[in-house]
């Protein structure tokens, strides 16, 4: 039963189209589905390898104004050169912001790890504010805070097979879904691969991780190009989505909803970050039907603090403890596939 | 087998080791004693390129292995146990024991050796399936040792077998580690029990303070004066 959740769960959510109709209520999904696939890349680094990136913001933002640019084209002078970009294809915006913000995962990773805990906090903290900052006041490239209108949605196809343009809610929402599959089944494979076993070892215990032979750099690092590659996915979908991407973006707040998504889902599991992220995306929306903004707000923390005081390893965990009493989900099968973790600890 | 020359280790400008030598003969149990603070710990991590040495040189088996990453030095035969928490604690069992032996890819030896081990640990096979976090101290050490033993290791180093344990769990953790020498695995251990790691061994080394105060066969260091005074407590003769 248990095998076959994830694909119940996609198929339900393959039908809401079909009858939810309102169009408001699809835009949530879909911006709540942006935000599950960053949260889902912030997992990577909080739950699996048990990094706080108080910064992951950042990697969505660079993603979005990399495909932004990419697609608009940009027309800049440094040290005198004339530097033009003339549009390309958003979906190469898609591509290449995905990469560059892999890349700067790999720099930030090369350039953090070497501190831990707190201080890899504040340099994460630290490097969203300075691309906050880059991105605020390169007003040639970024328009600065007049931001980058008129992005060209998301455009697939070829040729022959003529082309198909997201431009709908209902269209955004299955390529958002597609997208949320896809890093699901990513970040599975990673972490049931030997990989995935040793980024979870140094989390378990850093200093018997390194005495097995795993070298702790070089893990954290690829999670965190993991992780900045997926965040930046998110960012480039959220800019072709929304059309206009400005340095809010960077806003402290966004890095905020992901780390509740991932904490009040729970850290460390492949559901968690989808569950807390739909709980979250949603939870605003509907509470605004019922309560003024002001009291909103107010019951927003109020059910974060309640997740977090009555189910310390967030919702999935504890749903997992509920369904998996005596017999424990390590006794199932074997070995290799047993590491489930954040599981059988009741 | 190992030899250390003059090795120095520095944590920021607080030098823990200064200018050690030693050496550990193959299939011999070696020890390091001293009080807390002396830097047993830190020989055994400089070792297993946890730390990195500041000056000196470390050779095992001839050849040179100062500076090497971690995972060479395990590569070439040399297994850490820690102290401290000796297991992955939301790992099962057999996790940790596969964690062991994380370097190598030889699927049939990998499964023979757990085969192997659990043959040695009853204990461990009984609970296989179970959370390491869950079992007994004396049960987390026999898994670290078995995790440890699952690398192949020419050379297996012991940071505190004892530590945290209970008496009668401790004699057994050192008579395991009697069993692992007497198959023809090396070993380095690090003790606080003063007495029971000299009666145990085949020479010593007493560290005070960074640098190598005494060494010896056991028995020497255990009828020392200053030992007897200063580690094992005067009169004091289990």
């Amino acid at each position: 039963m248990k095998r076959y959740l994830p694909i119940i769960a996609l198929l339900f959510f393959a039908s809401v189209p079909l009858w939810l109709h309102d169009k408001y209520y699809l835009h949530t999904l879909v911006v709540a589905g942006i935000f599950m696939l960053a949260a889902m890349s912030l997992n990577l680094l909080l739950g699996y390898t048990g990094q706080l990136s108080l910064g992951h913001v950042a990697f969505f933002g660079i993603g979005a104004y990399t495909s932004a640019l990419t697609s608009l084209g940009f027309s800049l002078s440094i040290f005198g050169y004339q530097i033009t970009h003339e549009p390309w294809p958003p979906f190469i915006g898609v591509i290449l912001g995905t990469a560059v913000a892999g890349l700067c995962g790999y720099l930030i990773g090369k350039l953090a790890f070497r501190v831990r805990g707190a201080y890899f906090v504040i340099v994460t903290v630290s490097f969203a504010e300075v691309v906050r900052l880059v991105a605020l006041n390169w007003v040639e490239l970024t328009n600065g805070p007049l931001a980058l209108p008129g992005i060209p949605p998301l455009t697939l196809g070829f040729e022959w097979t003529g082309y198909m343009t997201f431009l709908s809610k209902a269209q955004n929402y299955y390529l958002v879904l597609a997208f949320i599959a896809f890093a699901y089944v990513v970040i599975k494979r990673l972490v049931y691969s030997p990989y995935g076993r040793a980024m979870i070892a140094l989390r378990e215990n850093e200093t018997l991780a390194v005495s097995v032979g795993i070298s702790v750099t070089r893990y954290l690092v690829l999670a965190a190009v993991f992780s900045g590659a997926l965040a930046g996915l998110a960012g480039t979908l959220y800019a072709h989505y929304i059309q206009i991407i400005d340095p809010m973006i960077f806003m402290f707040l966004n890095t905020v909803t992901m780390v509740i998504m991932v904490i009040t889902g729970g850290k460390g599991t492949l559901a968690g970050p989808v569950v807390g992220g739909l709980i979250f995306g949603i939870a605003p929306v509907i509470l605004r039907n019922y309560v003024g903004p002001e009291v909103q707000w107010i019951l927003y923390g109020v059910l974060m603090i309640l997740i977090v005081y009555v189910l310390p390893d967030g919702i999935v965990p504890a749903i997992e403890r509920w369904f998996n009493r005596p017999p424990t989900p390590a006794e199932k099968n074997g070995s290799s596939l047993a590491l489930q973790t954040g599981k059988g600890r009741a | 087998m190992l030899e250390i020359r003059n090795l120095v280790c520095c944590y920021g400008k607080v030098t823990a080791l200064k200018g050690i030598s030693l050496k550990v003969p193959a299939n011999k149990l070696v020890v390091l004693v001293g009080a807390n603070g002396a830097g047993k710990s830190t020989t055994l991590r400089a070792i297993s390129g946890i730390v990195p040495a500041s000056r000196g040189q470390i050779f095992f088996n001839g050849e040179e292995i100062t500076g090497l990453a971690a995972s060479r030095i395990l590569a070439r035969g040399i297994a850490h146990c820690p102290e401290g928490r000796r297991v992955f604690g939301q790992m099962t069992v057999l996790e940790n024991l596969e964690m062991g032996c994380y370097l190598r890819t030889d699927a049939k030896g990998i499964a023979d050796d757990i085969d192997r081990i659990l043959g040695l640990f009853p204990r461990l096979a009984e609970r296989r399936k179970q959370i390491a976090g869950t079992l007994s101290g004396g049960e987390q050490q026999m898994l670290a040792i078995g995790r440890a033993m699952m690398s192949r290791p020419k050379l297996i180093m012991f940071d505190e077998p004892s530590l945290g344990l209970a008496p009668n769990i401790v004699e057994q953790t050192f008579n395991i580690i009697k069993g692992i020498r007497e198959s023809g695995t090396t070993v380095l251990m690090v003790e606080q029990n003063a007495f029971a790691a000299l009666d145990m061994c085949d020479y010593a080394y007493l560290l005070e303070a960074g640098t190598m105060a005494l060494e010896g066969p056991g028995e020497r260091l255990i009828n020392d004066p200053h030992v007897r005074e200063a580690y094992l407590g005067a009169g004091m003769h289990a």
